[in-house]
């Protein structure tokens, strides 16, 4: 934990830092990284990505981790029989050959206690836990807080 | 011969019954009567972001769209509160026939990290509203939904909230119109609003 967050802070402080940034990990990508602008530091912020695993094993992302947040955690948002609440996800499958996404009105990062606003046009890094790639940290995107899906030219959106 | 007349009128009668009912019942699901239901004025009396006193009454003469939830909510609220200010801008000079109106329904907390600054980050014109927790209890009811505090020690202050994520339009009678569903396209609620006014 003391190394990650040394490692965290360092990538933190770096000056340029790319967009829409694709990181891998053995046989699985990770790609547009993004989350909300946010109104002050006393809300919870958000944490979106996708997962492709190309490989021909399963695996789940089991935590995530990052300087940004005090208590990042996994959530769904599950509407069932017309009522939304987000339980905490202990993990989220990221079967063989199939492409996961963390995205509004589902599986999401909460990312309660923010050190600090999350600025539109700021990034910050992310350190995903998977159960057997291990651990990789990629750069989230911070964009206004009425985005609805990444802003990367390939995400179609 | 009598019998037979009378078992003829009553299979007549019979078929008749059958037709119209069927025949009605086609119509109002024609009408989509499974999202508007039974006609009814949901009221309510609840302190704006200034703490001044609001009621349903005083917005007669516009339509409302309404939405309750709350503000440490990060994932479903942004989406409906997006929407609807993307509403907003594309109603253009329509815009003032429509009072969006966000209702909280974790009254305290929000009011504590502040309401105003939360919905003028969406759009200047959404109205939002913190009332006690009996007034928002009392709103919640008239408009038929749900809410509710779902103790979570994982979550900030130790809980969450479970709510109703649809979007309530109200006519300009105070009558309820429809919901729009979670996801609701903007463009789908926008083109609803200009098919009324
Ligand atoms: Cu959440």
């Amino acid at each position: 934990m003391k190394h990650f967050l040394l490692a965290a802070a360092l990538i933190l402080s770096a000056p340029a830092v790319m967009a829409c940034e694709t990181v891998t990990i053995g046989d699985l990508t990770i790609e547009h990284a993004w989350s909300k602008a946010t109104i002050g530091a006393g809300r919870p912020g958000v944490f979106y990505v996708e997962i492709t695993n190309a490989g021909s094993v399963d695996d789940a992302l089991i935590g995530i981790a990052t300087p940004a947040a005090g208590m990042p955690m996994l959530h769904e948002t599950v509407v069932q029989d017309g009522i939304a609440s987000m339980p905490h996800a202990m993990s989220i499958p990221v079967p063989a050959g199939q492409n996961v996404q963390l995205s509004p009105g589902g599986y999401h990062g909460m990312l309660m206690g923010l050190t600090t606003a999350l600025k539109e046009g700021d990034s910050f890094p992310v350190t995903l836990s998977f159960e057997k790639a291990g651990e990789v940290t990629v750069n989230v995107d911070v964009l206004s807080l009425r985005a609805e899906g990444p802003d990367c030219a390939d995400a179609g959106q | 011969m009598r019998l037979r007349r009378l078992q003829l009128g009553l299979w007549v009668a019979a078929i008749a019954a059958m037709i119209i009912f069927a025949g009605t019942k086609w119509a109002t699901q024609g009408e989509g009567v499974a999202e508007t239901g039974p006609a009814f004025t949901p009221v309510f009396t609840l302190a704006d972001e200034e703490g001044r006193i609001r009621t349903s009454a005083e917005f007669r003469g516009k339509f409302l769209l309404v939405f309750f939830g709350f503000t440490n909510c990060p994932d479903v609220c942004p989406t409906t509160l997006s929407d609807v200010a993307q509403v907003m801008d594309d109603l253009g000079a329509d815009a003032e026939k429509v009072q969006p109106l966000f209702v909280s329904i974790d009254p305290e907390r929000d009011r504590r990290l502040g309401l105003a600054a939360y919905t003028a980050a969406f759009h200047p014109a959404i109205l939002g509203l913190a009332g006690t927790e009996a007034e928002t209890q009392a709103a919640a009811n008239s408009f038929k939904i749900f809410y509710g505090r779902e103790n979570d020690a994982a979550a900030p202050d130790g809980y969450s909230m479970a709510h109703s994520p649809g979007l309530f339009l109200i006519g300009p009678d105070g009558e309820w119109l429809r919901q729009f569903t979670y996801g609701t396209p903007a463009a789908d609620i926008l083109s609803d609003l200009q098919s009324r006014f």
